[in-house]
């Protein structure tokens, strides 16, 4: 299926990508250096007595330092939220999940510096462990962290929802959960260090956030923020991997460098990557819908619990965003939900693209379809009734304002899809089925992250009339260089050609938050578009003078400063504007409007405003092998506006095959709190074979405070995919599953249940 | 141990242990910028090459096995038409995104290129199948291929 894309002009990063000849951090060597390797923890729970064959390690061919603990000179702690997680766990204290960082090897190449990882011994004494969060919750479980095992918790109280379920006519109530899921960015994570000029230290790598990379420095370093660099060198994927763990890494490589005095690299492999990196939150969720006989939603009321890990990182806000989420996309009047983020012994969750709310969304909109069958009544037409428009509240209480594509998005998806359920109705062993769901999800950080939302940029002007830009918000892949250069070139009148984005570095702009919750665009795109003004301000006042005209007069068309008195092409307007000694550079700065957050009932403007989706799976159901494939997808988007539909429609196509696989194939097994399959023949993810091609479908509703109108995009695509397959397995041959990944065993299973009962 | 082949055309001879990878030997000791290393256990792609004329992912094959051998990277392969246009179909199609996997992506779509100037989509589906992306969902990528082989395709007719 051929995309139709209304500009269809290359990235600015396509051409060095295309030949091979993009250096990423494993592809940068620097003189002198020296590789890292880590020693991890073999146990889930325990404490640390002796490293026992220290001297012997030290000694091993190419190495040139051990760190552990007791070398840290200043905090043992990466924060995150909380300042629960150690950087290195030292001797006498305890670690928690299997493959935590104990201690670090330096030598002269990666190989010496594994081997003589791999030999360390540690004696652990071992404590028993827990691993299931609902077991954590229990009263005599064994203590982990937080207050009671409890990372944090939050919750909302809105009007009344006994009496919202006494005025139902039916009530719904099931429980849903979902398994890990593991980033795989395919490029490793990867981290360099270099000892730099007077007693500083310069770290680039694989990052989303270089800001949260300079926090962490400065505090396991004790150094001030000026003694420390950090620069983001090509990514080669994040989807949220990338937001927090890399200051881990960045710490470790740091203390080898400042112990070494050379250039230090550590690059993970793909199986210590498995290990010890964050995942998405496994989760249940119980929820619950009441609704008059005509389909109006009376009542939420919800329960969602996800397993943190062993230490707190992002889990907070994670559990926030599944809070405000899992009512819906729909306007009810009485919601209470309660959401737990729990500590037990396995690898701490963090970030993963949706950030909570793929979990949610495959509860609630699973959940909407078994009410429309209680109802007798279209899934589709349900949601009509219910859906959030302008004016209406979400379960915050926020009432949704300008921007609110989710009609048109749903119109365009039925549309497109020529969406109609098959009630089972195919006969032989291969069933065909739809299903759908819809989504909004909120655009930033929100009322949990605000002091993050800001950010900044410098946009430089040269003689030639070609732009440098420096910002603080990444690449990833996702195309934010590419937008960038856009928003620069189109707000200054000039061609896409002379705007040249620099790498992200913390000495060049001010902290601009992280690069995350499809934030960039609408953010960072903003810091620049005010830089990028300030220029071009100065330049239309520099061609009026020349011009002798009113500078209000002077107006950008093609690439030319226009007036009724004349007009002057952009490089000759740079010229008087140089010639006349204009500053032409600039500071930009951006901050969110304000959000905000009752703790005690959750009400409030939890986000500057929400994107909203439609998706719509068509599957096939092989009935003898329990085999889900999904024959085509659609998905319809309100991102406000796209600044360069190709990546764009690139993000909906990416993001719905990761939520594909969330779906049916990706199976991360724990035993005992140990991950069992920690590679991609173990693990798997789709390829070309398993998924359709994803027709997107771009709805841009306009949100005045966005770049040229844009939202974000970068998440949404994960969260709705999950329910429309198994909305749409269910619609093939009747069989509800209410777990993720819905592996072929579970089909079986419920085809065999069916069997019985009927 | 000493091991001599042919990268890219040019006789290239190397001091290192004959167990480790031709990934490893490429990146540490010949600075080969195009061949990734996504996984060390052949279950990705990223570093595929050319082995005598056939692709294989070089995480999977040691020094050791190189001597006298030829090898053929993404690089070695720039000055050929065919290469030009599936990168050139690649960068109109949108095929790229991070950017990690895309040099294997090419050498395989130049493989199955050189047998097949027709091919359907499912077979490019096919014989790209043993490349991971985990940027794309393959559409975009699956266009350049199928972009390239209509120009290619029209050129022989
Ligand atoms: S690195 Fe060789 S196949 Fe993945
Ligand atoms: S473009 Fe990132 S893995 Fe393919």
């Amino acid at each position: 299926m051929k995309q139709t894309t209304k500009k269809n002009s290359a990235r600015v990063d396509a051409r060095e990508k295309v030949r091979g000849q993009t250096r990423f951090i494993d592809d940068i060597p620097v003189y002198g250096m020296l590789e890292a390797a880590t020693v991890r923890s073999p146990v889930c729970h325990g404490k640390i007595k002796e490293f026992k064959n220290i001297d012997k390690i030290k000694k091993m061919p190419g190495v040139r330092a051990v760190v552990s603990a007791a070398d840290i000179p200043g905090e043992n702690c990466v924060p995150f939220v909380k300042n629960d997680y150690p950087c290195l766990a030292g001797v006498g204290e305890d670690v928690k999940f299997y493959g935590q960082a104990v201690s670090l090897v330096a030598a002269d190449t990666r190989q010496q510096a594994q081997r003589a990882a791999r030999a360390a011994e540690l004696l652990i004494e071992e404590y028993p462990a827990v691993y299931d969060p609902v077991e954590a919750m229990t009263p005599d479980a064994v203590y982990i962290g937080g207050e009671d095992n409890i990372h944090s918790s939050f919750r909302i109280r809105k009007g009344n929802v006994d009496k919202g379920f006494k005025e139902a006519d039916i009530i719904v109530e099931k429980v849903y959960t979902t398994a890990h899921q593991v980033h795989c960015y395919l490029e490793n994570q990867g981290i360099t260090a270099v000892p730099g000029p007077s007693s500083s230290v310069i770290v680039s790598g694989s990052m989303q956030c270089p800001f949260y990379v300079h926090n962490a420095l400065v505090r396991v370093l004790g150094l001030p923020y000026s003694k420390v660099r950090v620069i983001q060198t090509p990514t080669g994927g994040g989807f949220g991997g990338k937001e927090d763990m890399p200051s881990i890494l960045a710490a470790h490589a740091a203390l080898l460098a400042l112990k070494t005095g050379r250039p230090v690299r550590l690059v993970y492999d793909r199986e210590e990557d498995f290990h010890s990196m964050s995942k998405r939150h496994p989760s249940r969720t119980r929820i619950k819908y009441g609704a008059s006989s005509d389909g109006k939603i009376t009542a939420c009321q919800a329960e969602y619990i996800v397993n943190g890990g062993a230490y707190c990182t992002l889990s907070p806000i994670v559990a926030w965003r599944g809070l405000v989420h899992v009512a819906g996309p729909y306007d009810i009047a009485n919601v209470m939900v309660d959401s737990y983020a729990m500590a037990t012994n396995t690898v701490p969750c963090g970030a993963l693209r949706g950030f909570g709310q793929p979990q949610v969304n495959f509860a609630n909109e699973s959940l909407i379809d078994e009410l429309a069958e209680k109802l007798d009544m279209d899934p589709v037409e349900l949601r009509r009734k219910n859906l959030l428009k302008t004016g209406s509240q979400t379960a915050t209480g926020q009432v949704v304002g300008e921007s609110c594509g989710m009609e048109e998005s749903l119109q365009k998806a039925l549309q497109r899809s020529s969406f109609k359920l098959h009630r089972g109705s195919d006969k032989g062993t291969l069933k065909k089925g739809m299903g759908i769901s819809t989504t909004f999800y909120g655009v930033g950080l929100g009322a949990e992250g605000k002091y993050f939302a800001k950010a900044g940029a410098q946009v430089y002007v040269k003689e030639d009339g070609s732009v440098v830009v420096a910002v603080g918000n990444v690449e990833m892949g996702q195309g934010a260089l590419t937008v960038f250069n856009r928003i620069c070139a189109d707000t200054l009148g000039c061609s896409y050609d002379m705007v040249e984005i620099l790498e992200p570095d913390t000495t060049r702009v001010p902290d601009s938050g992280p690069t995350v919750a499809s934030r960039a665009t609408m953010v960072g795109g903003r810091a620049v578009m005010d830089a990028a003004s300030r220029i071009r301000d100065i330049l239309k006042r520099a061609a009026a003078v020349k011009l002798g005209t009113d500078e209000n007069r002077v107006e950008i068309k093609g690439g030319k400063y226009c007036s009724p008195d004349g007009e002057m092409d952009y490089v000759d307007v740079v010229n008087e504007a140089y010639r006349t000694r204009q500053q032409v550079a600039a500071q930009g700065w951006y901050t969110v409007k304000d959000v905000s957050f009752d703790p005690e009932t959750g009400m409030g403007n939890s986000y500057p405003v929400y994107t909203f989706s439609t998706n719509i799976a068509e599957v096939e159901v092989d009935t003898e092998t329990g085999q889900v494939r999904v024959s085509s997808f659609t998905a319809a988007h309100d991102i406000g506006k796209a600044i360069h539909y190709p990546s764009a429609e690139g993000q909906i196509h990416g993001g719905t095959v990761q939520a594909i696989g969330y779906a049916l194939y990706e199976n991360l097994v724990l035993e005992n709190g140990k991950i069992i399959n920690p590679s991609f023949t173990g693990y798997t993810i789709p390829t070309s074979l398993d998924v359709p091609d994803v027709d997107a479908i771009i709805v841009e509703s306009p949100y005045s405070e966005g770049p040229f109108g844009a939202k974000g995009l970068g998440e949404p695509p994960m969260v709705g995919p999950a329910a429309a397959i198994m909305n749409a397995v269910y619609d093939a041959c009747g069989v509800r599953i209410r777990k993720t990944p819905g592996l072929p065993e579970d089909i079986l299973e419920g085809l065999k249940k069916a069997s019985v009962e009927s | 141990m000493n091991i001599s082949f042919i990268l890219n055309g040019n006789k290239v001879n190397i001091d290192t242990d004959p167990l480790k990878s031709l990934l490893r030997v490429l990146k540490e000791d010949l600075d080969v910028v195009s061949v990734k290393e996504g996984c060390s256990r052949g279950e990705c792609g990223t570093c595929t090459v050319l082995l005598d004329g056939r692709p294989v992912t070089s995480c999977m094959v040691a020094a050791g096995q190189l001597r006298g051998r030829e090898v053929v990277t993404l690089e070695g392969l720039e000055n050929k038409r065919e290469i030009k246009v599936i990168q050139d179909s690649f960068v109109e199609s949108g095929s790229v995104q991070c950017g990690f996997c895309i040099p294997g992506f090419i050498i395989a779509a130049y493989v199955l290129l050189k047998e097949n100037l027709s091919p359907s989509r499912d077979e490019i589906r096919e014989a790209v199948s043993g490349n991971i992306c985990r940027c794309t969902g393959y559409t975009k990528i699956i266009d350049g291929v199928e972009k390239a082989a209509e120009i290619l395709g029209q050129k022989n007719e």
